[in-house]
């Protein structure tokens, strides 16, 4: 019965992959990811992976799905243009050639992995006391992987650096996005004022309870995130202005207390992101404390887009 | 099986067959308006009958306080959505 419903969920989640590539609305292939995304969600639960469940269902259901829709909304006015300038058949047999070549060395790659595959696991089983941490996941992200963390943290900063980039002169240093003006007493509204206060202590508790069961800083940031940015949408309040010297710090906080803690490892462990014997539970509540307001706004940021507007 | 089971089966089963009736309705109702209703139809009660029906399996008063919660949010979720969704399909936005 079991074996049926995975079999089922497979093919409809191949079936929705190809639909939503074969789409011609953009908007519509939109949707077809968002529900993707949650599909795959299920395929995490079932495989008792419930840490990257939840990172699917807010980042890359949620998360991305609002941004392209934000972006399917922006090219919405320019698409007919730009579907009348379909490439040539040469260029789409080789564009069909390529993407067949790098699925059919990934399959190889796949197939050709031994059986049982390699696995650290026991090791890491093994040394997960030494961390003080209850959750597998966070002890081997933040102790046995710390490298792999940093760098994810960053690299949002980046993604954000990448988006404000795209603002045009004459707005930099404004307000992020469009002015929302939506009916003060509609429906929208009366949702961004009931559902924040929920919100917030559902991602506060998922960041909290990280440490020892499912959950973790950024499926929290992300519900933080995703609540500030229905409260903008819903106008009750305005993105602050990107040259505030407030905002950056708040940006770059989390980051530079995880490279300062990992360069003190150099000094008092003997390797950058080591911890001292009895302090690593320390340290990484330390990291994941700062890291959880940062990847907040961070992830807020990077959905609200480049700025738009002068603002003060 | 016992009473507790007994319940369990016929709750869940009868939410079941209000989400198969919601998914009838999306596929079949002829516009964005009745369509929405439908859709609704499936998370209010098809989704209430569930979380019902696994009530009494829950080990303690929290988790099912928890469960309670999550129909609530998505009553609200669904309330709020569906009347943007109306909204926008009334003004002619995306395709309805």
């Amino acid at each position: 019965m079991i074996e049926a419903l995975n079999l089922g969920t497979a093919l409809v989640i191949l079936a929705l992959a190809v639909w939503t590539i074969a789409a011609r609305d953009t908007f519509a292939a939109v949707v077809g990811f968002v529900a993707y995304g949650l599909l795959l969600t299920l395929v995490w639960v079932q495989l008792r992976g419930i840490d990257v469940a939840l990172t699917e269902a807010a980042l890359g259901g949620g998360l991305t799905g609002a941004m392209l829709i934000g972006a399917a909304a922006r090219l919405r006015r320019t698409e007919g243009a730009a579907r009348a300038q379909r490439p040539g058949v040469p260029t789409r047999v080789a564009a069909a050639l390529l993407a067949g070549c790098v699925t059919a060395t990934l399959a190889v790659a796949v197939l050709g992995l031994p059986d049982p595959a390699p696995t650290l696991a026991p090791e890491t089983a093994a040394n997960i006391a030494a961390t003080g941490v209850g959750n597998p996941i966070t002890a081997v992200l933040l102790a046995f992987r710390a490298m792999d963390t940093l760098l994810e943290a960053i690299v949002v900063l980046f993604a954000l650096v990448g988006v404000w980039s795209l603002a045009p002169d004459r707005a930099w240093g404004g307000r992020p996005g469009p002015l929302q003006r939506a009916d003060p007493d509609g429906i929208l509204a009366y949702l961004a004022r009931v559902l924040p206060p929920i919100g917030v202590v559902v991602g506060v508790y998922i960041f909290w309870i990280g440490a020892d069961r499912p959950g973790g800083k950024f499926q929290g940031a992300t519900i933080l995130a995703a609540m500030w940015l229905l409260a903008v949408m819903a106008g009750l309040v305005d993105t602050p202005p990107i040259d505030r010297s407030r905002l950056r710090i708040a940006l770059i906080a989390g980051p530079v207390v995880f490279i300062a803690i990992g360069a003190a490892g150099v000094a008092f462990a003997g390797a950058f992101l080591a911890y001292p014997d009895g302090f690593a539970k320390l340290l990484i509540k330390v990291i994941e404390w700062a890291l959880f307001p940062s990847l907040a706004v961070t992830l807020a940021l990077v959905v609200a887009g480049a700025p738009e507007r002068t603002g003060t | 099986m016992n009473l507790a089971d007994l319940f369990t089966v016929a709750a869940v089963s009868a939410g079941a067959v209000f989400f198969l009736a919601g998914t009838v309705g999306l596929l079949r109702f002829p516009d964005a308006l009745t369509r929405l209703h439908a859709l609704t139809k499936a998370d209010n009660v098809g989704l209430g009958l569930v979380v019902l029906g696994l009530l009494p399996r829950v080990d303690d008063v929290l988790a099912g306080l928890e469960l309670v919660a999550i129909w609530v949010l998505t009553l609200l979720a669904g309330a709020a959505v569906s009347q943007l969704i109306a909204r926008a399909a009334r003004r002619g936005g995306p395709p309805v």
